[in-house]
């Protein structure tokens, strides 16, 4: 056994101790060609990004594979990539990175607003953009953003690239429409003009944590003032982000007021919420009407200072 | 009894000085850092990336040791709490603060506490208690009700802005 020199004695002997997940075959691709051949060809793989999700849940042994093919050496799958109004995020772009991206934060601000509510400094600096869509907890932020941009998600297989629209993405709680042998690689959207404003919010009990509920919207106002275009989400409240499109046609072509933002909150409460241990189902209702309220009337306010911080 | 997972052999700097061991795939970063190389400084708590007291730097930035394989570290740099000394063994201005402010009390997740704020005050040493109370979120304190913490950390951030290192 090869223990490094001055390692206490006996401490090999002890090693196993602290182990937690069932044992695997690390694997590491240096290019997406090579990544998506080891997704194609071997049997009860998962792909590892971040691992700030899937580490815990191979930890707690919740899941357990028989290889385990690291994304990180993969440089091209990260990188954010801004062409005109075109916005695209490599899978493999940390949190960290997203949130502290000058250019990003200018075209699309609600990034920023959102990605400092995904979990710590320390999960930031390994978490991706990638895993948090492919990992798709119902309560995620980037999911929700990627709803409320209207993203398309692009996939990779031994047989080519398939983009899928993130309103088709979830499938059920937890599970994205990712198929067998496929390697998600990137998040594009369209960003919103220049002058638009926007908000996320959520509610937790304690910063970082997994929000009760939240909600994000973005808000264009015509020369008039009255609402050209908007989007809202919430997320938290189903198996994955909601699109509350009844909210937005209700507000479309309506001058912001109090008024016009309660009757949108109640709307947007006016839909199943899940309920859990800790949240009940009225309770959940409650804080996402208050979340969209909140949410509607900063973003309007922000689009009527033309796109800055009301 | 299957016969035991294979091994592989890893090589990577830890507080500037090289080490080499075998570790099976699966085995965390920090508990490679533990039971491979004796550096037990590094504190194991929930082993789910929580509570942050198997904080250690990789190539220089915070992440949770129980979240990373050791397999992943291979040829990086990695910086524990034994590393934050200064080279003649005195403690480093942000660990003198912890000792002058009463920043510590079982001491269990300081090691966490200790390397997540060293790098965060070399990125931002004019971080006020706002910016310092959301970058120790990540780490659970349960002794000293984390205003110890605080104190120390401005303070240590004062001591920097007067050209200390972390």
């Amino acid at each position: 056994m090869e223990g490094a020199d001055g390692a206490p004695q006996g401490r090999q002997a002890g090693y196993a101790g602290g182990v937690k997940p069932a044992p695997f075959t690390y694997h590491r691709p240096e290019t997406l060609a090579e990544a998506a051949e080891m997704a194609a060809s071997l049997e009860n793989a998962r792909l590892l990004s971040g691992g700030q999700s899937l580490m815990p849940m191979m930890n707690l042994r919740y899941v357990a594979v028989d290889h385990l093919i690291d994304l990180n050496p993969v440089a091209e799958l990260a990188g954010i990539t801004i062409d005109g109004g075109r916005v695209s995020i490599g899978a493999m772009t940390r949190q960290r990175a997203v949130l502290e991206d000058e250019t990003l934060a200018r075209c699309c601000p609600v990034m920023r607003e959102a990605l400092g509510f995904v979990g710590h400094v320390q999960t930031r600096n390994r978490g991706t953009v990638g895993g948090s869509l492919a990992h798709l907890d119902p309560a995620a932020e980037l999911p929700g953003l990627a709803a409320l941009l209207d993203a398309g998600i692009t996939l990779r297989s031994r047989d080519g690239d398939r983009t899928v629209a993130m309103a088709d993405f979830p499938r059920g709680y937890m599970t994205p429409d990712i198929r067998e042998g496929e390697v998600l690689t990137s998040l594009a959207f369209n960003a919103w003009p220049d002058g638009h404003g926007w908000d996320f919010r959520e509610f937790a009990r304690r910063h970082g944590d997994f929000a009760m509920a939240g909600a994000a919207s973005l808000i264009l106002l015509d020369r008039d003032g009255r609402i050209a275009r908007a989007a809202v989400v919430l997320i938290g409240i189903d198996d994955g982000p909601v699109r509350l499109s009844d909210v937005e046609r209700m507000l479309t072509g309506e001058t912001p007021s109090d008024d016009l933002f309660r009757a949108a909150a109640a709307l947007a409460a006016d839909r199943p919420m899940a309920a859990d241990a800790l949240v009940t189902e009225t309770y959940r209702r409650h804080l996402a009407g208050v979340l969209a309220r909140r949410s509607l009337a900063v973003a309007c306010a922000r689009a009527a200072n033309g796109g800055g911080h009301a | 009894m299957p016969d035991a997972p294979p091994k592989r052999k890893i090589t990577l700097t830890v507080n500037g000085r090289e080490y080499t061991a075998e570790a099976e795939d699966r085995y965390s970063l920090a508990d490679f850092l533990r039971h491979a190389l004796g550096l037990t400084g590094t504190h194991l708590g929930c082993e789910h990336g929580v509570c942050g007291a198997c904080t250690v730097l990789v190539d220089g930035e915070a992440v949770r040791g129980c979240l990373m394989l050791a397999v992943q570290a291979e040829g990086c740099q990695v910086t524990t709490v034994e590393g934050l000394a200064n080279a003649d063994g005195s403690l480093s201005p942000l660990q003198q603060a912890f000792m002058d402010h009463h920043g510590l009390q079982c001491g269990f997740c300081t090691p966490g506490i200790l390397t997540t704020l060293t790098a965060y005050l070399r990125d931002r040493p004019n971080a006020d208690e706002a910016e310092l109370r959301e970058a120790l979120s990540g780490n659970i304190c349960r002794c000293t009700g984390y205003d110890t913490i605080v104190r120390a950390a401005l303070a240590a951030a004062g001591a920097m802005r007067e050209g200390g290192q972390p």
